[in-house]
């Protein structure tokens, strides 16, 4: 129990460390409150302005104005509304797929550079040879035959083809770190490889991991609306990618009045891959003491 | 002296280059007792930093054994090997790459502390880690424990990094060359608290260093061994080293040792080598490695026949035909 305590504020000595550090990069702060901000309006947003379950016809593709703020679609509901009922299935892809490919990747490569020998042959011939995949084709092909109902299973999908790439970083990160002294004067400590990994090598590179975390959860976004746009996945919610597709065959594209229910979407995703990769430059400097200019 | 602590017996150490086989150590005999300084000099590449890490465990040897206590440590229990693990520790030659760059002092010091159980509880585990930091003369000790890494200056840092060798008592400490990286203004310093560390707390060292002058000072009450590329050339106590070098590499090492009267400098007489280059560890010299370079080269014997070392005068074993 005071072991809990202890940690628990531990943790908070950190987070609130941490926030002292961003508070002083701009664009890291932005970053961060930006996407604090996109990730509770699509989590509590959709209790607040539930979605619309029918269609309007007085309203189709009607301009901005007052009531609409980004305008109605072809089915005359409110652009900024679906924009915010359809965040949920980016943020969950985002976070699912970046967390998990880059777990099993730190996993995998950090294991295969500590062990080395046969091992780590076998682990890196195995990822070579997924390297030369292509990725996208074999995406669509294995979310058609799956036939994907929810986004989870897309998620985890994604992560299963992304992981052996971010290995190969992560075990050469490992291989060049391991051979450093202090390492080294670890071994001697006797303090165990866990200890040795978790304490001494991944916090070393902690910024390395948040980046490459943040670039896959991008890369993620794009693929899921890339399947989307192609209409390989089924459109079993609104969110971004579904309508960004869906504009796209109801003809917006000839259609200037109704041009925000193409950009309101794609603004979006902007913005939440802007707030993410401004984050992930911030990052740098929480996780390295000597990059600090304060604190 | 006290029991043999280390002992290294014909331990050799190859590495493969390009499809070719080098001898970093070639074969090489010693005794390390309780509570000894012993330093290693020699030139780099002669191998004393790869006999160090097969002292300290990070590098098996090709051949040979090495003891530690009377067991060998390749072949050691699991509570032997613990021991051993603990007993001999190792001080890094680069301070800014020894100590890691996200950890405070405090949690550096403090985590071999903690995970071995030399200490139980926050209060007490703060109070020790204050300690040793008072041992390594760094004091007032509150003003380094939130400190990072790069905060703190290279001499600094070796303290720290000797503090963090000290948590787990150590018998054993390596020093690969703890003081070259360090400016001259502060060696001194740091090799007096190595000194210390020996008297106050009878830990043996073994110091490696490419500079004689520095192991003659830093080695006075203990022995010197002389390396030449991966073999030893003579090992002694040190002032008999120092005052009667009997191998012509440790001659010529001494005679170019400047002193501190320039006069004396001046009139000290060198000797001249016959090459000033050091030969390829690929391509090893036949019979003593040091002959193409030896400046009482004797013909036939020295390119032909290796060396043994054997005892000489003046306590010293020396590997040398000439010497007898």
């Amino acid at each position: 129990m005071n072991a809990l305590r202890e940690a628990l504020s531990g943790f908070w000595r950190e987070a609130a460390k941490t926030l002292k550090i961003l508070s002083h990069n701009k664009m890291g702060l932005f970053g961060f409150v930006m996407m604090i901000l996109i990730i509770l309006l699509s989590v509590l947003g959709p209790v607040i302005w539930p979605a619309e379950t029918s269609a309007n016809v007085s309203a189709i593709n009607k301009g901005v104005s007052a009531q609409h703020w980004l305008g109605t679609d072809f089915q005359g509901q409110d652009n900024l509304r679906k924009i915010i009922n359809g965040g949920k299935d980016i943020v969950t892809i985002a976070l699912v797929t970046g967390i998990l490919s880059m777990l099993i990747a730190v996993i995998v490569g950090s294991f295969s550079a500590f062990i080395g020998g046969w091992v780590d042959s076998l682990l890196m011939q195995f990822v070579d040879i997924w390297l030369t995949i292509p990725k996208f084709p074999l995406l669509a092909v294995l979310a058609t035959v799956l036939a994907l109902k929810d986004v989870v299973t897309l998620s985890v999908l994604m992560a299963l083809l992304d992981w052996p790439g971010l290995a190969r970083q992560v075990r050469s990160q490992v291989l060049s770190l391991k051979r450093l002294d202090y390492i080294e004067a670890a071994t001697m400590l006797d303090l165990g490889t866990p200890k040795i990994i978790f304490r001494e090598l991944l916090p070393n590179m902690m910024s390395f991991i948040a980046i490459s975390t943040i670039f896959e959860m991008t890369h993620a976004i794009y693929q899921q609306t890339g399947l989307v746009f192609l209409g390989i996945v089924p459109y079993s919610s609104a969110n971004w990618g579904v309508m960004i597709s869906a504009a796209e065959r109801r003809g917006v594209l000839f259609n200037p009045q109704a041009a925000w229910s193409i950009l309101g979407p794609m603004g979006a995703i902007v913005l939440f891959q802007l707030a993410l990769v401004s984050f992930a430059r911030s990052l740098d400097e929480v996780f390295n003491p000597r990059l600090r200019t304060s604190v | 002296m006290g029991e043999p602590l280390i002992t290294l017996e014909h331990v050799t150490r190859t590495f493969d280059v390009k499809r070719q086989t080098i001898k970093a150590v070639d074969d090489i005999s010693l005794t390390i007792p309780e509570g000894e300084v012993l330093c290693l000099v020699g030139e780099s590449g002669c191998g004393k930093t790869t006999t160090g890490k097969m002292i300290a465990g990070l590098l098996a040897t090709s051949a040979g054994r090495i003891l530690y206590r009377g067991q060998d440590i390749a072949t050691m229990n699991r509570a032997d090997r613990r021991r051993y693990r603990l007993g001999v520790q190792m001080v890094h030659q680069d301070p800014y790459a020894s100590l890691n760059p996200v950890q405070m002092i405090y949690n550096i010091i403090a985590a071999p502390l903690q995970h071995h159980g030399f200490t139980r509880g926050e209060a007490a585990t703060r109070e020790r880690v204050r300690e040793l930091l008072t041992t390594v003369d760094l004091t007032p000790p509150d003003d380094y424990l939130e400190k990072y890494p790069h905060q703190l200056s290279g001499g600094q840092r070796q303290r720290v990094s000797v503090a963090r060798a000290l948590t787990v008592r150590p018998s054993f400490i390596i020093a690969d060359e703890a003081v070259s990286m360090v400016d001259v203004s502060i060696r001194i310093s740091l090799l007096k608290m190595f000194g210390r560390l020996k008297d106050e707390m009878g830990v043996g060292v073994l110091f490696i260093t490419h500079d004689l002058a520095l192991a003659k000072y830093f080695a006075w009450e203990g022995r010197i061994g002389v390396m030449y590329l991966g073999r030893l050339a003579e090992i002694g106590p040190a002032q008999q080293v120092v005052a009667h070098p009997q191998h012509p590499y440790t001659q010529v090492l001494l005679s170019a040792i400047p002193e501190a009267d320039p006069d004396r400098t001046r009139s000290k007489q060198r000797i001249e080598l016959r090459s000033m280059d050091v030969p390829s560890l690929l391509r090893l010299p036949s019979g003593c490695a040091f002959h193409p370079r030896c400046p009482a080269f004797a013909g036939e014997i020295c390119e032909k026949v290796v060396p043994p070392l054997k005892k000489a005068g003046w306590g010293s074993d020396v590997a040398c035909h000439l010497v007898k």
